[in-house]
């Protein structure tokens, strides 16, 4: 006989280390599990509940699930008790052993004995999976009108687990609940409250049918908050608040955009929000539900106005607890009301202080919803001082919030410089990436304010150049208007500010110089410098352009191999005579308008594409242009318009990760540009000439279709179409789109240029080689050479995006003769895996030589989405 | 549903009590716990018993050495929750004298007569104590 419950947890508790705990369990595991092998009926119900206490520890106790059916079956209370318990806690409903049991569960929810129907319907409610909700469904109606108020209350919290299961069950029970109300029993009628407020919320269009419940919700309400002292339902000196509330949770429900039934409850949500003791914590979680109905139905308003108040009481409440719950509600009503949020404003900033971070946080929250045109000033100046005595794990999020507020409310520009200025001298090693750069893009595009946005940086340089994001702000504006700096201001007219420093070349460098040399500074800080200072020789006078020269070549040597190459470039450029129109100021910069993570909030309005069906099938063919143009607006901007929106957003993801892997290239942003607008009106064109074609076939239905496309794409399709084989089902194979079948057409071979510079010419056959097998295309990419001197080291290497995957042959020859007199060709293979979802997109690196010069260009070529 | 889970952990971290009322997977639950009760354990008296761990709102309240955690979702009542912490508290306290651990299959058996599936059944002490005591007798 194995050792008793009570002596496996002495033992357990009295092991030293976890080594010692684990080998007793393994010990102890290998004897019930012996025992389990050996039928041992005797220790089944003590090995299940050493199992329980074992799995509490955190062991596996899965081999034991078994056994927990053995003991259901049991006719004994005692084993079924432990059977059920072990059932509820060693399974879970996605184990399979469980439907086993469903067959027990049922046959002991009609046992005659209260407590083993209890224990069934605990551990059914508990552990349920969709099946057995299925099956029990019927059980558990029968038990709704049971005489034993005990077995009700179990079965009205079964039925919510069954309805979560299975929602499509509903309508059975909704007749059902209303009997359950008008129990005497409170247990009965908190788990009947519980149900319909699980109901409502899993469809609201069920609300209907308890609407004429409210005046009995408001009675039984009204009887709890007048009844004296009931020793059976008191807790904390209210008649059972767990009632109360869950009344109050489901008027919220009822009451809501209900101006009818919200009438009848104001008399009520009145007498509680006055009544109800608020001196212990019982009492304040019906005030807290309380003033989250009235606010969330149509109330009066001198209701709303006490609700708030409350809430203002909760915040001056020493309990921490009271002071959260009142942050959050508030964060939750300030849309409702916001004039009477703002009353309690003080209080709020306040608890910004409070040592309690929760509370910090939702302090936070409030604030930044608080937020106007109005009080931007005050409310902004109280979040600078908490900043400075925030810590670190707060910082970032205090700080981005400040910058959001800061830019969607700014009275001026001026004042938003000054206070992105601030944070970031405060905390600019917290702020969120797209901060530094809004800024320089905000101080550039406000040219009145540039000589005093370099003077402030130039004086909160002087004080700190650990900050990284600042030091860079500053280094840019520095290079950019390193001659306001440094001009003489006593001809201005001085500011409120006295910010009319006088300042020296000397100076400005010994700046750059002392970042260069701080230790904190980083790389990218130290290539901001290295720009900065070429921007500054042509600012600065001649006395000075020596000492910059010679700081430049200084990192001519350096280990850093991008301050290195800026060193050599920026030297050399020195001999250069276009120098200062090089360097000279930058125009204004214009704001992106990228969504950036701050402004999730705007969710961007996108009127729904219009729909295919619909369309003549003509027109799918431009359709198909359409999308392949909206293609390339992603590439151009992020905002294409609303319609093209969706198809724009995919391929310009795409495209940035091609951007990773050959590092942004300035061709990138060009020249590729108009050569794809080029190709696109090509590739337009071609379809406008296939559409007029496809009618012209439709009309004569002669056999000529197929040739007269191919004459369309004159000698760019090598292989015949497969449509001169079935000539009888044309003008379905014509335009892809148009049949309507469920198949997904196979795409025209196709033939569109791609490249086109320096007199080298690249084409790109593509053809879809197995009808079967969408997803590979064949790329045949065709060189020529329209110069006068032969291209010789050619070479041509392609990316892909991660759901694509490329085999590239070599070219036929690395040399390709001038005068288009011969052409190279080279051999692709496309395997997409996101055939059909995402295009073809291809990133081409192209390297060769014309009379010695080396050329290096790189070029993104999207195929038709048809591909 | 608006009880997740329900703990009983001690000071030193190791859990005494663990009820799920959602699917969480048995490999990942003493993770999730030991984070929790780290969460727990490093705030101090002063601070709110409540604290955001995932999707949940965890309510917690310290009686003795034993930490009682109650994980509920963002719309649920967290002074109610408090209460309801208190009131089971205050039924095992009348229940028994002995340490817990002693008495695991208890402690669940009254857990499972206030709530079930996430959800209060029964908040009267009186009747709970009623009932215990007659299951008691009758499996004696």
């Amino acid at each position: 006989m194995s050792i008793k419950l009570r002596d496996l947890i002495k033992t357990v508790r009295s092991c030293k280390t976890a080594a010692e705990e684990r080998a007793q369990i393994a010990k102890e595991s290998a004897q019930i599990r012996t025992a389990m092998k050996e039928e041992d009926v005797e220790s089944r119900q003590r090995n299940v509940a050493k199992l329980l206490y074992i799995h509490m520890l955190g062991y596996a106790t899965q081999f034991g699930q078994m056994e927990c059916l053995k003991l259901i079956v049991s006719p004994s209370y005692a084993d079924k008790r432990i059977g059920y318990l072990g059932l509820m806690l060693l399974l879970d409903e996605k184990q399979e052993v469980l439907l086993l049991a469903t067959n027990c569960i049922r046959g002991d929810f009609v046992n005659p004995n209260q407590f083993i129907v209890g224990v069934a319907l605990c551990a059914f409610g508990n552990i349920c999976s969709s099946m057995m909700a299925r099956d029990c469904s019927l059980d558990i109606e029968q038990l709704f009108p049971h005489s034993n108020p005990y077995i009700r209350k179990k079965a009205a919290l079964c039925a919510i687990r069954v309805l979560r299961k299975v929602p499509d069950l509903i309508e059975n029970y909704i007749p059902k609940i209303k009997a359950l109300l008008s129990e005497r029993n409170h247990g009965v009628i908190l788990t009947a409250l519980t149900l319909i407020i699980e109901i409502c919320e899993m469809d609201s269009q069920q609300i209907v049918h308890f609407k004429k419940m409210v005046p009995q919700l408001v009675r039984i309400l009204k009887s709890l908050t007048s009844s004296g002292y009931l020793p059976e339902h008191d807790i904390g000196g209210v008649t059972d608040p767990f009632l109360q509330v869950k009344i109050l949770r489901l008027l919220r429900i009822l009451g809501h955009n209900d101006p009818e039934s919200s009438d009848l409850m104001n008399d009520i949500l009145a007498q509680v929000a006055t009544n109800t003791d608020s001196t212990k914590n019982v009492g304040n979680a019906i005030l807290y539900e309380c003033v989250q109905t009235i606010m969330s139905i149509e109330s009066e308003n001198g209701l709303k106005v006490m609700a708030i108040n409350i809430l203002g009481r909760f915040l001056l409440n020493r309990d921490n607890n009271i002071r959260y719950v009142a942050l959050n509600t508030l964060s939750r009503v300030v849309n409702t009301d916001i004039q009477a949020v703002q009353r309690h404003r003080n209080t709020i900033v306040e608890c910004l202080k409070d040592p309690d971070v929760s509370i910090r946080c939702r302090a936070l929250d409030l604030i930044y919803s608080l937020v106007t045109e109005s009080n931007i000033r005050v409310l902004v100046r109280e979040l600078l001082n908490f900043l400075l005595i925030a810590d670190a794990q707060f910082k970032s999020e205090l700080v981005a919030k400040l910058c959001i507020v800061t830019e969607k409310y700014a009275p001026n520009k001026r004042w938003q410089i000054d206070t992105i200025l601030r944070v970031m001298s405060i905390a600019g090693n917290f702020i969120p990436d797209e901060v530094p750069s809004n800024l320089i893009q905000l101080i550039s595009s406000t040219p009145e304010l540039s000589s005093y946005a370099v003077q402030k940086l130039y004086l909160a340089l002087k004080q700190d150049i650990t900050q990284q994001p600042l030091t860079q702000v500053g280094l840019w504006c520095i290079g950019e208007y390193g001659d306001l700096l440094v001009a003489d201001k006593s001809q201005l007219p001085k500011d409120e500010e006295g910010l009319a420093i006088n300042v020296t070349e000397q100076n400005v460098i010994d700046l750059v110089d002392s970042i260069f040399k701080h230790a904190t500074t980083t790389q990218s800080t130290r290539q901001y410098s290295l720009t900065s200072l070429a921007k500054l020789s042509s600012r600065f006078s001649q006395n000075s352009l020596l000492r910059v020269k010679s700081m430049i070549d200084f990192y001519k040597q350096n280990i850093n191999l991008e301050l290195q190459q800026r060193a050599c470039e920026y030297s050399t450029l020195f001999d250069f005579d276009k120098k200062a129109s090089i360097l000279d100021r930058m125009p204004p910069i214009e704001k992106q308008e990228v969504e950036s993570p701050l402004q999730t909030k705007q969710i961007p309005t996108q009127t729904p594409p219009t729909p295919h069906q619909q369309q003549p099938p003509s027109q799918q063919q431009n359709q198909q242009s359409g999308g392949f143009g909206s293609l390339l607006d992603g590439l151009d901007s992020p905002t294409t318009s609303s319609q093209n929106a969706s198809n724009g957003q995919k391929p310009q993801n795409a495209m940035s990760l091609l951007e990773d892997i050959f590092g942004p290239s300035p061709v990138a942003q060009t020249s590729p540009q108009q050569n794809m607008n080029q190709m696109n009106n090509n590739f337009m064109n071609m379809n406008m000439n296939a559409n007029t074609n496809t009618t012209n076939t439709n009309n004569n239905n002669n056999n000529n279709s197929g040739t007269a496309l191919l004459d369309l794409m004159s000698g760019i399709m090598p292989t015949p179409s497969p449509q001169q084989s079935q000539p009888q089902s044309q003008p379905q194979t014509l335009s892809p789109n148009s049949g309507g079948g469920l198949l997904q057409p196979v795409p025209q071979p196709l033939s569109f240029p791609a490249f086109q510079k320096h007199g080298l010419e690249i084409s790109y056959e593509c053809t879809k080689p197995q009808p079967n097998n969408l997803s590979l295309t064949n790329i045949n990419m065709i060189i020529t050479n329209t110069g006068p001197s032969p291209i010789t080291n050619f070479s041509l290497q392609a990316a892909v995006p991660k759901y694509l995957k490329i085999q590239l042959l070599a070219p036929s020859s690395t040399t390709i003769p001038p005068n288009g007199s011969g052409e190279v060709t080279q051999f692709s293979k496309v395997l997409n895996s996101q055939q059909g979802q995402k295009p073809i997109l291809l990133r081409v690196k192209l390297d060769f030589q014309i009379n010695g010069q080396a050329y290096s260009e790189v070029t993104d070529t999207p195929l038709p989405s048809l591909f | 549903m608006a009880i997740k889970f329900f703990l009983l952990v001690n000071i030193r971290g190791k859990t005494r009590l663990s009820q799920y009322y959602e699917s969480v997977p048995f490999d990942e639950r003493p993770t999730m716990e030991s984070e929790i009760i780290r969460k727990c354990l490093s705030r101090t008296e002063n601070q709110c018993s409540f604290l955001e761990f995932k999707d949940y709102k965890v309510v917690y309240r310290k009686y003795a050495s034993l930490f009682f955690i109650v994980a509920v979702d963002a719309s649920e009542n967290e002074l109610a929750i408090l209460e309801l912490i208190h009131n089971y508290v205050e039924i095992l306290d009348c229940c028994f004298e002995d340490v817990i651990m002693f008495n695991l299959d208890k402690a669940h058996f009254v857990l499972d007569e206030m709530i079930s599936n996430g959800d209060v059944i029964e908040c009267s002490k009186q009747q709970i104590l009623e009932f215990v005591n007659l299951l008691y007798k009758q499996e004696s």
